[in-house]
């Protein structure tokens, strides 16, 4: 999140899209019912009527894996408004602290011109070559600006003929909105714009799961620049993490692209420290951009001395050696590839369930057949571990060794939780685990001192002194503070515990296991560990004292954005910040970096995670600095194309289908079309279950609230499929099939677009055959197709066809 | 000391549950098996082991769909009919409002499930002992009388349930139908006259019956006549019952006796 959850109740307008938070977040809803005292309104985007539809003031239906089409109607709506009124609209912000001004590249061409793609589509490669997606700079290096934002080849410009096209008529076209429904959702959410109103969009995994999953999240972001709603209070790109610690995960690199702190992993091709430094750290010439990301090599030596300590030296590159590099992907959908193709002979499993999460689990699971050995970490028998005894296969067929690993939990370990808001919580423990179960730390720790063991005796060992010489010294029973303050980090030179990362180095002379917790456990103490319930100054929910939030406890990321260049706040009523001219110093939360106010000699534009210093409505790529600096893979502005299978051709242009997306074509990869499957299927949570299940599927209160598996679809499909409500019925795709009882509702209507109807289905994903309650997998059902930037699947549309059992 | 009221508003509920679950966590209540009914609802109905239950109902009109969320368990009445029919005085009034259990007095005579208007308590019957005992909300009174807010409440993640003295409650569902009325004309407080006041209220948008709840709940009238005539009459012929059995024990060991002896 940019905000965090205490501050959805500042929201003038709450925007749920991709997301349904009543069931999947309930807690969170007690934030947005203060918004709704307060006279905000919730406006809610889903293909079905959803526990979250229930509340809202406005609801509008939505064909799955329509986001960017829905959301660049939105753009264009406000577009047009703010021409027309711009009074209406905060001119200063998007001219000042976006994008907006800045000088495009003539050559660059977009879906516009080019019917759907961008300028340097290879169609051979899949891929983009970016180098028109630049920007036309002065002798100094820095970006031509058009402050009257008239030049055709400004981004604003550009963004404007973008979506020319996203008309109110082609939005109901495409997504299957009623054309007044979308036009009110758009008047809700465009009044926003007023500077002192905040509107703030909640999304989840609706968002992400699609083939062009990054381009939906980049759409809220143009949208929310445009409403200057980034860094105010109750506004923000918001998404709501779907388990209490997958922030943690994610900020600590449970991820196979990232080091800690979201820095850039070591490609094959940099194969000296110098060579990743020179390639990942961005450089720019504005001496009004701080360009934070330039203190890049100072985070990964700390890191690097944290790991490494007296073994990671200047004259080894600080132990540069001992990371892996690499740029092959290793996401989900790969790695099961390469399980299925037998190149990864061994698996852990560690509190995931990938038998029943992962897209295509007739392939996931015939994968985990291929294995030599499988350890799942769990606190329940899962179907992963439990995959060689599944319906319908012998287990004497089956050779992989299997073994499970009892875990504590969460109330039975003490450690911190990241929650969506980036506050680190600090846990004690309730309760002793039951009989050999283990905190994952303790079980981490006892098998890397045995792999240290075996590394030590076998001189011989691949890469060995990347193992032997990692320090690691939690004692026998690890402590979780040592593992926090090395994640602090230490000035070595006298052996205190650092501050912040403000003061960290590139020299070894400090170490921080994770640039963005420095601070977060201090010579002061715990500071996740902090309980108190102080919001001064300035009473808006900051909770400042509360835990600690990352970066350096700042509650509100981009809040320089919440203030006027000369540091006043847009909304007087909920300040973020406010410079103090004479004290010389910000008041309320952390500024975004120290430095003065804009407009100040010293000043320094908002948004100090750019290269440039402001907002991307347009995502150039840029030549030097993380991957992500240079580009998205599939465009510099969100564009529509239809999810992989999809029911109809893309209404917006000749390209169907996210252009960049990797085709997997393994024997069981399979792609159904539209003749055969003409309906459209979703899968998503309920309430009364966690993910995939084995939490709540072995807790007989749960099981009494939602026992079994089902299929909700409109009373009109039903009708026509002669299916009545509890029927028994079978969803197929192209990948397998499912039975289930039918749940016939109101709550799903048929999609009319262009006098087409389409039909769309859905189904919670939880169930599976090990458990108090089990039942089909809807994941049998989901393809092998992942988004063109992250590879995550998409799970969200899917083509079906629907019969009576 | 002020009787204390529930204040429920559907409006903010999300039928999360949470409220079904931390009720029967708190009172230790086994889970009911139960199969999908093609709804979201579940258990079927009130039992022993369920006190509360959520209704799901989704309502289509001029357009557009709402999803009504409403919640079924004991009403807490001022004029109740379980207390009034109650032969042991199981169900009294508590001085803090609420009506009161104790399931020790209890006969499992079933009165209370049978003239309640809102069909709410329910009896267990144990076909090896015989035994049977109502059951029913108890609104939390080990927790209330306490200083404890009522299981429900506290879970509740989205505020529609609130509990206070009950006036406070009052003007809060005043407050709020208030509000209401410009988008639901027929936005009532449901609890605030029904049976000389309801100790559980609800802030409805729509009409009682649209929620399942009955447009005038009254007192039956044979109550009156259970509670003056019957029921006097009853006691008497339990101790005759009481006495007979007595009897019977008596002849019964005499018997026992004489086979013990052949």
């Amino acid at each position: 999140m940019t905000n965090h959850w205490n501050d959805i109740a500042n929201s003038d307008c709450v925007f749920i899209i991709g997301g349904n938070p009543a069931e999947n977040h309930p807690a969170a809803f007690g934030h947005i019912t203060k918004a709704k005292e307060r006279g905000g309104k919730l406006i809610v985007v889903d293909p079905r009527f959803s526990r979250s539809a229930a509340k809202a003031d406005v609801y509008a239906p939505m064909r799955s894996g329509t986001d960017v089409a829905f959301i660049g109607g939105m753009i264009k709506y406000v577009i047009d408004d703010m021409l027309a009124n711009p009074q209406n609209y905060n001119m200063v912000y998007l001219k000042e602290y976006t994008n907006a001004s800045y000088l495009v590249n003539p050559a660059f061409k977009g879906p516009a011109d080019l019917d759907g793609l961008f300028s340097g589509y290879d169609a051979s490669k899949r891929s983009y070559d970016k180098s028109t997606w630049s920007y036309q700079v002065d002798d100094k290096g820095i970006p031509k600006k058009d402050m009257t934002l008239s030049d055709p080849n400004c981004v604003f410009q550009l963004l404007k003929k973008q979506y020319a096209r996203y008309t109110a008529d082609k939005v109901s076209e495409t997504c299957g909105t009623p054309k007044d429904k979308f036009l009110e959702v758009c008047r809700a959410f465009a009044d926003t714009g007023a500077p002192g109103k905040a509107g703030t969009i909640l999304y989840a995994m609706g968002t992400t799961q699609h083939t062009n999953g990054s381009q939906v999240c980049s759409s809220y972001c143009v949208l929310q620049l445009l409403l200057a709603n980034i860094g105010v209070c109750g506004g923000g790109v918001n998404a709501a993490r779907g388990e209490s610690n997958v922030q943690g995960a994610t900020d600590h690199a449970l991820l196979f692209h990232l080091l800690p702190g979201y820095l850039e992993r070591p490609l094959n091709t940099d194969e000296t420290l110098q060579k990743y430094l020179d390639r990942s750290t961005p450089k720019w010439t504005d001496p009004k951009s701080a360009n934070w990301v330039q203190n890049l090599p100072k985070y990964l030596v700390s890191m690097l001395k944290a790991w490494y300590g007296d073994a990671a030296t200047k004259d080894n590159e600080f132990g540069y050696q001992y990371l892996p590099k690499g740029s092959d992907n290793y996401s989900f959908i790969s790695l099961f590839h390469a399980m299925y193709d037998g190149i990864i002979k061994g698996l852990m499993v560690w509190g995931m369930n990938p038998a029943v999460g992962g897209p295509n689990a007739n392939m996931t699971r015939k994968a985990l057949e291929k294995l030599d050995w499988l350890v799942s970490v769990d606190l329940w028998h899962t179907e992963t571990g439990n995959f060689w005894k599944r319906p319908r296969v012998n287990p004497a067929d089956i050779k992989t060794e299997v073994f499970a690993l009892p875990a504590a939990a969460s109330f039975e370990k003490e450690g911190s939780v990241t929650n969506s808001s980036r506050w680190a919580q600090w846990r004690y423990k309730g309760a002793d685990a039951p009989g050999v179960a283990k905190p994952d730390l303790d079980i981490i720790n006892d098998l890397m001192i045995r792999i240290k063991k075996l590394y030590d005796a076998d001189a011989a060992a691949p890469n060995r002194d990347a193992i032997t010489r990692l320090t690691w010294d939690y004692g026998t029973h690890a402590d979780p503070h040592k593992v926090a303050r090395e994640i602090n980090g230490y000035d070595l030179a006298t052996g205190k515990l650092m501050v912040s990362f403000a003061a960290l180095k590139s020299d070894g002379t400090t170490s921080c296991g994770n640039w963005l917790f420095s601070g977060s456990y201090t010579e002061a103490g715990n500071m996740m560990a902090r309980r108190d319930l102080d919001d001064s100054p300035f009473n808006v929910g900051l909770y400042s004292k509360w835990a600690w939030s990352w970066p350096v406890n700042r509650r509100i990321v981009y809040n320089r954005a919440s203030v006027d260049p000369n540091g006043n706040p847009w909304d007087s009523e909920h300040p973020v910040i406010k410079w103090d001219a004479a004290g010389a110093k910000w008041l309320g939360d952390i500024a975004d970096g120290g430095y003065p106010p804009m407009a100040a000699d010293a000043g320094k534009y908002p948004f100090i995670m750019t290269a440039e210093g402001v907002a991307r409505l347009f995502t150039a790529a840029l030549p030097n600095g993380p991957l992500l600096a240079k580009g998205m893979a599939d465009g510099t502005f969100p564009e529509h194309y239809e999810p992989w299978e999809s029911p109809v051709k893309n209404p917006l242009s000749g390209t169907q289908n996210d252009p960049c997306i990797k085709l997997w074509a393994g024997e069981m990869d399979f792609k159904g079309d539209s003749d055969k499957y003409p309906i459209v299927c979703t899968t998503y949570r309920i309430v009364e279950h966690w993910q995939a299940g084995q939490m709540t599927r072995n807790l007989p209160w749960s099981v009494e609230l939602m026992p079994e598996m089902f299929i909700e679809l409109s009373e009109e499909l039903a009708a026509e499929k002669g299916i009545a409500n509890e029927d028994m019925v079978v969803v197929e795709t192209a990948r397998g099939k499912v039975t289930a009882k039918a749940l016939v509702t109101k709550r799903f209507k048929p999609f009319r677009m262009n006098g087409k109807v389409i039909h769309e289905i859905g189904m919670p994903w939880h169930w599976g055959y090990i458990g108090l309650s089990t039942g089909d997998s809807a994941n049998v059902l989901t393809p092998n197709i992942g988004d063109a930037n992250t590879m995550i699947p998409e799970y969200k549309a899917f083509l079906c066809n629907v019969r009576k059992a | 000391m002020a009787e204390k009221a529930i204040l429920f508003d559907p409006t903010k509920c999300t039928a999360c549950r949470g409220c079904q679950v931390a009720c029967k966590q708190w009172n230790e209540l086994e889970a009911v098996p139960t199969v999908n009914l093609g709804s979201y609802e579940n258990p079927p109905d009130l039992s022993p082991n369920t006190y509360i239950k959520m209704r799901f109902k989704e309502l289509e009109y001029d357009k557009s769909l709402e999803w009504l969320f409403t919640r079924r368990s004991c009403m807490h009445c001022t004029n109740a009919a379980c207390v009034e029919v109650c032969p042991t005085g199981a169900l009294s009034h508590h001085p803090l409002g609420f009506i009161d259990y104790n399931e020790d007095l209890c006969s499992g005579c079933g009165y209370c499930s049978q003239f309640c208007p809102f069909q709410v308590p329910r009896m267990s019957g144990s076909s090896i002992t015989g035994i049977r005992k109502a059951s029913k909300c108890l609104f939390c009174a080990d927790r209330v009388t306490n200083n404890l807010i009522p299981a429900c409440v506290k879970t509740c993640p989205p505020h529609a349930l609130q509990f206070g003295d009950q006036d406070q409650m009052l003007l809060l569902g005043r407050q709020r139908v208030k509000e209401l009325k410009a988008k639901y004309p027929d936005a009532y407080l449901y609890g605030e006259d029904e049976l000389g006041g309801l100790h559980v209220m609800y802030v409805l948008p729509h009409k009682p019956t649209v929620h399942g709840l009955p447009a005038d709940p009254r007192l039956p009238a044979s109550t009156t006549v259970w509670q003056g005539i019957l029921q006097p009459a009853g006691y008497v012929l339990a101790g005759l019952t009481v006495l007979g059995l007595g009897l019977n024990y008596l002849v019964a060991r005499a018997n026992v006796k004489s086979h013990g002896k052949g």
